[in-house]
């Protein structure tokens, strides 16, 4: 299985306090991996760093084999990432479906091909009869689905979903992974995932990554990694062996 | 109110008669209301020339008197020294205004400064503007600088003429700034724009590029407006530093949108037909009254404003859109 993104050695110190330490990991083409690990853990600087929200001090990003190190947001989307943000961000005063013909404009220079791109993105969002809402107006779930929507719009090759189930009751969290495992078997779309939902995990992932204070504690199939002493102890408590 | 919501059979025919109107609006009013409308139509124009930076890509710029300024004493010193009409003159006080504008945005965007620090960078050039032009004495100096007018002068090639002509040239300006308006917001770089204003770090993720659509906002709101200062050297044949680049002026230019609407189509222009009749209107009352106090009209002025915006926060035209149903509203369909 070909590797699609390579993480290597990734650091980042934020006033000393190093958020993220030498944290390497693969995701291989076609696969959903999962990145857990307790608050603080790091995860979502990791998810920053590939997004080129600011650049590592240490370590390398590549795509395909193409260094993306050091890119501006914008052009990690260029090459294919795309991303949703913990904390929703809509662009909130425009209706849904313009939230999503933005996202799609990332690859399409025609407004009217982008509309009918989006429009399709919807249909699979199941957020079709929201399309005419403004995006400030939607319920959580709803918005995280938006979110998910402007990513995939950028057509992207990896989806970088960061915790778009938290929140969601457990009905909404069951209809969310049916469409990402849908996107997966059906278009062989890659996701890394960063997520505290176990259950949604333990169905969709391939793999997991397990990082604690910046650090790569584990690394494995989901079964394994439950089971490993250390990501019990730091993050999923004794509860969860029972 | 995105900006894009389709308008409505009624209200189509509401813009006609309004179009309508100002067209024959010369024949049938008299010298003094034409003027008043001439003004109205200028800051309708300026007022939508600003909102492309603010209402459409959220950059609070409250220097535009700068940009004013420049297009204004560009076009008039080619004139006056070169003979070089304002037709051909007006692309040279573009391309100074655009220069001025990205200069202002490089030192913005390259640095990362946001919201009112932003403002306050707008400021201080359109200070030094105001200041370094009183000391070149070439177009004048504090002293001011005069086009020649002859009487009864009609040279539509160097914007000579009567009232009537000024209030055409304001006239197709306000037309052509709202048309421009409606095909860059409804174009790729309209809808990165509007991303980039309502969240600036999702619109990156989206792939859009934060500083090149930004700089192209200022570009096209500084170009728009230099053309207004052009319009405001000829009309006028004077500029004084003090006024044109004044921070007085610069407010002037952004309240039409803010009372009418920011970052809607029709909102400036609505806004300008606002105020500055109402402006007029308390003149024409506090004379009427024999109120004469200095300062009074500004107050009553201030305090109109106040209701508008404590009342109408997002301006009257999404409000009268809404109440007269001119646009379609959200599940009406496009």
């Amino acid at each position: 299985m070909a590797a699609l993104l390579e993480v290597e050695g990734l650091s980042k110190r934020f006033r000393g306090l190093k958020a993220v330490s030498e944290v390497s990991f693969t995701v291989p083409e076609e696969r959903i991996l999962a990145l857990i690990g307790p608050n603080g853990a790091g995860k979502t600087t990791t998810f920053n760093l590939i997004a080129g929200v600011f650049p590592p001090d240490e370590g390398r990003v590549t795509l395909k084999g193409r260094n993306l190190t050091g890119l501006k947001p914008n052009q990690v989307c260029a090459a294919g990432i795309g991303r949703t943000f913990q904390i929703v961000k809509p662009f909130g005063q425009l209706t849904v479906e313009e939230n999503v013909v933005v996202g799609a404009l990332a690859r399409e220079r025609s407004v009217e091909t982008a509309r009918i791109q989006a429009r399709a993105v919807l249909e699979r969002l199941e957020l079709a009869d929201q399309a005419n809402r403004p995006a400030r107006s939607l319920t959580l779930p709803d918005r995280k689905r938006l979110e998910v929507a402007r990513a995939l719009a950028t057509r992207p090759t990896l989806l970088l979903l960061d915790e778009v189930l938290a929140g969601l009751r457990p009905t909404e969290v069951d209809r969310m992974v049916e469409v990402l495992r849908d996107l997966n078997r059906r278009e062989g779309l890659t996701i890394l995932m960063i997520e505290h939902v176990m259950r949604a995990v333990m169905a969709l992932s391939d793999r997991v990554v397990v990082l604690d204070h910046g650090e790569k504690i584990a690394d494995g199939v989901p079964a394994e990694v439950v089971a490993d002493p250390r990501v019990v102890e730091s993050y999923l408590g004794a509860e969860a062996l029972d | 109110m995105s900006g894009f919501s389709g308008i409505t059979g009624r209200g189509m025919v509401l813009l006609v008669l309004a179009a309508l109107g100002l067209a024959v609006a010369p024949f049938v009013a008299d010298r003094y209301l034409v003027s008043v409308l001439t003004t109205v139509l200028w800051f309708a124009y300026v007022g939508q020339a600003w909102n492309v930076m603010m209402g459409f890509s959220g950059l609070l710029s409250l220097g535009h008197a700068l940009y004013v300024g420049l297009g204004a004493y560009v076009s008039a010193a080619l004139f006056v020294h070169f003979g070089i009409g304002p037709w051909a003159g007006m692309v040279l006080a573009m391309l100074v205004a655009v220069v001025a504008g990205c200069i202002i945005g490089f030192l913005g965007f390259r640095f990362g400064v946001k919201g009112v620090h932003f403002a306050l960078l707008t400021i201080a050039f359109a200070e030094v503007a105001r200041i370094g032009f009183d000391h070149i004495t070439w177009v004048g100096g504090s002293g001011g600088f005069f086009l020649p007018v002859e009487a009864g002068a009609s040279d539509p090639l160097n914007l000579r003429g009567s009232p009537m002509l000024f209030y055409y040239v304001a006239l197709a300006l306000v037309v052509g700034a709202l048309l421009l308006s409606r095909v860059l917001l409804h174009s790729r770089l309209g809808y990165q724009w509007l991303a980039v204003r309502e969240e600036p770090d999702a619109a990156e993720a989206s792939g859009v590029d934060l500083f090149r659509a930004r700089m192209t906002a200022v570009a096209v709101s500084s170009a728009l407006t230099a053309l207004g200062g052009v319009f405001q050297a000829f009309y006028f044949n004077n500029l004084f530093p003090e006024q044109v680049f004044s921070m007085g002026r610069s407010i002037e230019i952004i309240l039409p949108a803010i009372v009418g609407g920011i970052g809607t189509l029709v909102g400036p222009i609505l806004g300008a037909f606002i105020l500055t009749p109402l402006g007029e209107a308390l003149t024409f009352l506090i004379e009427a009254g024999g109120l004469d106090l200095p300062g009074l009209k500004q107050l009553f002025y201030g305090a109109a404003l106040v209701v508008i915006v404590v009342f109408r926060p997002e301006g009257v035209w999404p409000w009268l859109a809404r109440r007269l149903r001119l646009v379609r509203q959200p599940g009406e369909g496009a």
